[in-house]
């Protein structure tokens, strides 16, 4: 049983307000991703739940308990670092073993556990080595032994594979996926990666300039961002966003008018947006095809990125926006080509002019129950998801 | 030397390599082995200046009045005494000092000057200051200070004199201690003592655990460093007791000052300085052995 609330949460350096106020439920046995652009507060909230940075005001509590006074090494967490650091002149066993040491646990006792870690880590053939001797992923896996080695009610990650070439990242990341589940603890992991926020977390927080966008699982920060940021945040490549006018408000959905004067109905409940008011279209570049029988918009090929699987363009559409579409590994198109882009309005977002998200009419049936939506309620949810015509004259 | 630039025209580059390394190696050798040769050969000869006229070869005798003296035993013992005891101060505490003024204080920056600065008054002036200013038993600060108490005052110089002189030196040397174990200390990962305060380290475990094994090179190379120097301290001693009272403060150093210079013994003086150069290899090499060891850890 563990879990973290963060009541108001405020940190300051000087008259520098970083964090300022973040409200937070952490439930037992979640698995919690911080994510936000670089400076936005992600590793000074976590040192904070870690006991390493002070609280300048709020409240910290671990299964309903104030923290904020409790010294780091009392609250029954332990931190993975980006850095590893590890005690470069003790061995893997004595760096694994080091908590327990300080807590006066007898050498065979300590021997025994650190071994028993090693095992579920496989590190017993380098437990005599100094950490110099081992490679990155053999550091990073040493750190998590000894966070391992304490039994914490909480583990806390800031970036622990940043550090790792793109391969040993994917391994450890399906590691550390699958001891979240032999474990069952409660983990906070910081990090900038998308593909490790996306797969990782059961909740994502998403945060910018010290204050939380949005908390959610990771499938509805896909579906329902709140807001512009987020939107933008979530997702590579990002959100293609247009500026678009309202020119119909039916209880279906809302009709905008994009700058190249096509028209698209986007199912959003109605009489948030008025007719006249100015709203931004979000579209994924996933989610745009290229389709010459139902063309939206007409565009300009100005760059083609070809990854093997897909291809990425870079259209430029009438209006003078550009638009990231997601096409076929093998789409023809080439640098100069005109090509038709369906826009598909049951997949776009639309934004007031504050940035924040107009509510869907119908939420994403992956995202309606708990996070942890089980296989046959899924399939039990039907919502048309295949392209349908939205487009007026 | 120059066989290791090419490996197959060997033949070829060999001569023209010498000759180019030649004139760096012949100054090499000159400046090593002439003064040693002649330390060599003075200490073979019955040579004292009061009777220049009288000198002849003896063979090792000198070596043998030199290694029969009980007063070359005693400065032997004052210099390893001298040194061991400086350097127990001076890392010791040096490195507390380090681990203080790494942390966060008002006037951080003003204090670190100030301590570090006895290291750059030279060793004449402050063994002055020290002998007139600080510890005379009538003018001295000290004397003042205990007086004013009641107590009386100490005669540093005729009562405990091996100890003024430690004082002294350790306190020109500090700050060079201090000095490199700062630079070390600021270069530890702060991350790791994090890493040790969430294992449930508290300040003391820190130190010994994480601050004290990061130190251990500097310490090494410090404690080198300031052998080589404490081996031939002079100037302190010369300024302040004269190698006295009786031979309390005599060193090796000082021994062979006062068998060249007052008993005007060249020969004698420089078997003594032969010993002396065999101590300081004996001291360097064992000093060398376990800062290696330390270095590739
Ligand atoms: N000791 C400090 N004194 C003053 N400002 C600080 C201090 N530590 C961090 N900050 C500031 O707090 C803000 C948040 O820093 P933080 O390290 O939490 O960012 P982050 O989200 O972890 O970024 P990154 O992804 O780059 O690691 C930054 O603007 C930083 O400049
Ligand atoms: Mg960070």
């Amino acid at each position: 049983m563990a879990t973290v609330t963060l009541r108001n949460i405020h940190k300051s350096y000087g008259d520098n307000e970083v964090i300022k106020g973040v409200d937070l439920d952490i439930d037992d046995r979640e698995f919690v991703v911080f994510v936000g652009p670089s400076g936005c507060g992600k590793s000074t909230l976590l040192r904070m739940i870690a006991g390493l940075e002070d609280i300048t005001a709020g409240e910290l509590l671990v299964d309903g308990e104030r923290m904020n006074e409790v010294p780091p090494d009392k609250r029954g967490l332990a931190m993975v670092f980006q850095t590893y650091a590890l005690y470069p002149h003790m061995s893997v066993a004595e760096n694994m073993a080091f908590s327990l040491r300080l807590a006066g646990m007898s050498k065979a006792k300590r021997w025994e556990r650190a071994k028993e870690v090693a095992r579920t880590l496989q590190l017993e053939p380098l437990l005599d080595r100094k950490p110099k001797a081992l490679s990155g992923g053999q550091r990073q896996r040493v750190a998590i032994g000894r966070a391992l080695v304490r039994n914490p009610r909480v583990f806390l990650f800031d970036e622990p594979l940043s550090n790792l070439d793109a391969a040993l990242r994917v391994q450890m990341r399906l590691e550390l996926s699958s001891l979240h589940d032999s474990l069952q603890s409660t983990m906070i992991y910081v990090t900038h990666d998308q593909v490790e926020a996306m797969t990782l977390a059961d909740k994502i927080v998403v945060l910018q300039g010290g204050v939380v966008e949005q908390v959610g699982s990771p499938l509805e920060l896909y579906h329902h961002p709140n807001n512009l940021f987020v939107a933008g945040f979530i997702g590579s490549p990002k959100m293609n966003f247009l500026p678009v006018m309202t020119t119909g408000v039916q209880d279906s959905g809302t009709n905008v008018r994009l700058p190249g004067d096509a028209v698209v109905t986007v199912p959003v409940q109605p009489k948030m947006l008025m007719v006249g008011d100015r709203a931004t279209l979000g579209i994924r570049p996933e989610h745009l095809r290229i389709d010459a029988n139902n063309p939206t918009v007409m565009g300009e090929v100005l760059v083609v990125e070809r990854l093997g699987g897909e291809t990425y363009l870079y259209v430029k559409i009438a209006g003078g926006d550009t638009f990231i579409v997601q096409a076929d590994g093998d789409s023809r198109a080439k640098v100069r080509d005109h090509v038709p882009i369906y826009i598909d309005g049951h997949l776009c977002h639309l934004f007031n002019a504050d940035g924040l998200a107009v509510p869907q009419a119908e939420r994403h049936h992956l995202t309606l129950s708990t996070p942890e939506v089980s296989q046959t309620q899924a399939s039990h949810q039907t919502y048309a998801q295949h392209p349908q015509s939205s487009q007026t004259d | 030397m120059a066989a290791s630039v090419v490996s197959r025209p060997q033949q070829k580059t060999t001569a023209p390599a010498g000759l180019l390394v030649a004139p760096a190696i012949i100054a090499l050798v000159l400046w090593m082995v002439v003064p040693l040769a002649m330390a060599i050969w003075f200490a073979c000869q019955r040579y004292n200046l009061l009777s220049p006229d009288n000198r002849e070869f003896v063979g090792v005798q000198n070596f043998v009045y030199v290694l029969t003296d009980s007063s070359l035993w005693i400065s032997i013992g004052i210099t390893l005494m001298l040194v061991m005891s400086v350097l127990v101060i001076t890392i010791g505490l040096g490195t507390l000092l380090a681990v203080l003024f790494n942390q966060e204080f008002a006037g951080r920056g003003v204090a670190r000057v100030l301590a570090i600065s006895p290291f750059f008054v030279m060793p004449t002036v402050s063994a002055l200051i020290w002998k007139n200013m600080l510890m005379h038993p009538v003018n001295g600060l000290f004397a003042q200070v205990t007086r004013g108490l009641g107590l009386g005052a100490i005669d540093w110089f005729a009562d405990l004199p091996l100890l003024a002189i430690i004082i002294i030196v350790s306190w020109q040397w500090l700050p060079f201690a201090l000095l490199i174990l700062l630079t070390s200390i600021q270069s530890l990962d702060t991350d790791q003592m994090e890493a040790a305060r969430m294992d449930g380290a508290n300040a003391l475990a820190l130190f010994r655990f994480v601050v004290l094994p990061h130190l251990s090179r500097a310490i090494a190379v410090v404690a080198m460093i300031e052998t080589i120097f404490f081996l031939a301290i002079f100037a302190e001693i010369f300024v302040t007791t004269a190698g006295g009272p009786g031979l309390a403060t005599t060193n090796l150093a000082y021994y062979i000052y006062l068998k060249a210079l007052l008993e005007f013994d060249v020969g004698g003086a420089s078997a003594g300085g032969l010993i002396a150069v065999v101590l300081a290899n004996i001291i360097a090499i064992f000093l060398m052995r376990s800062v290696a060891r330390n270095l590739d850890t």
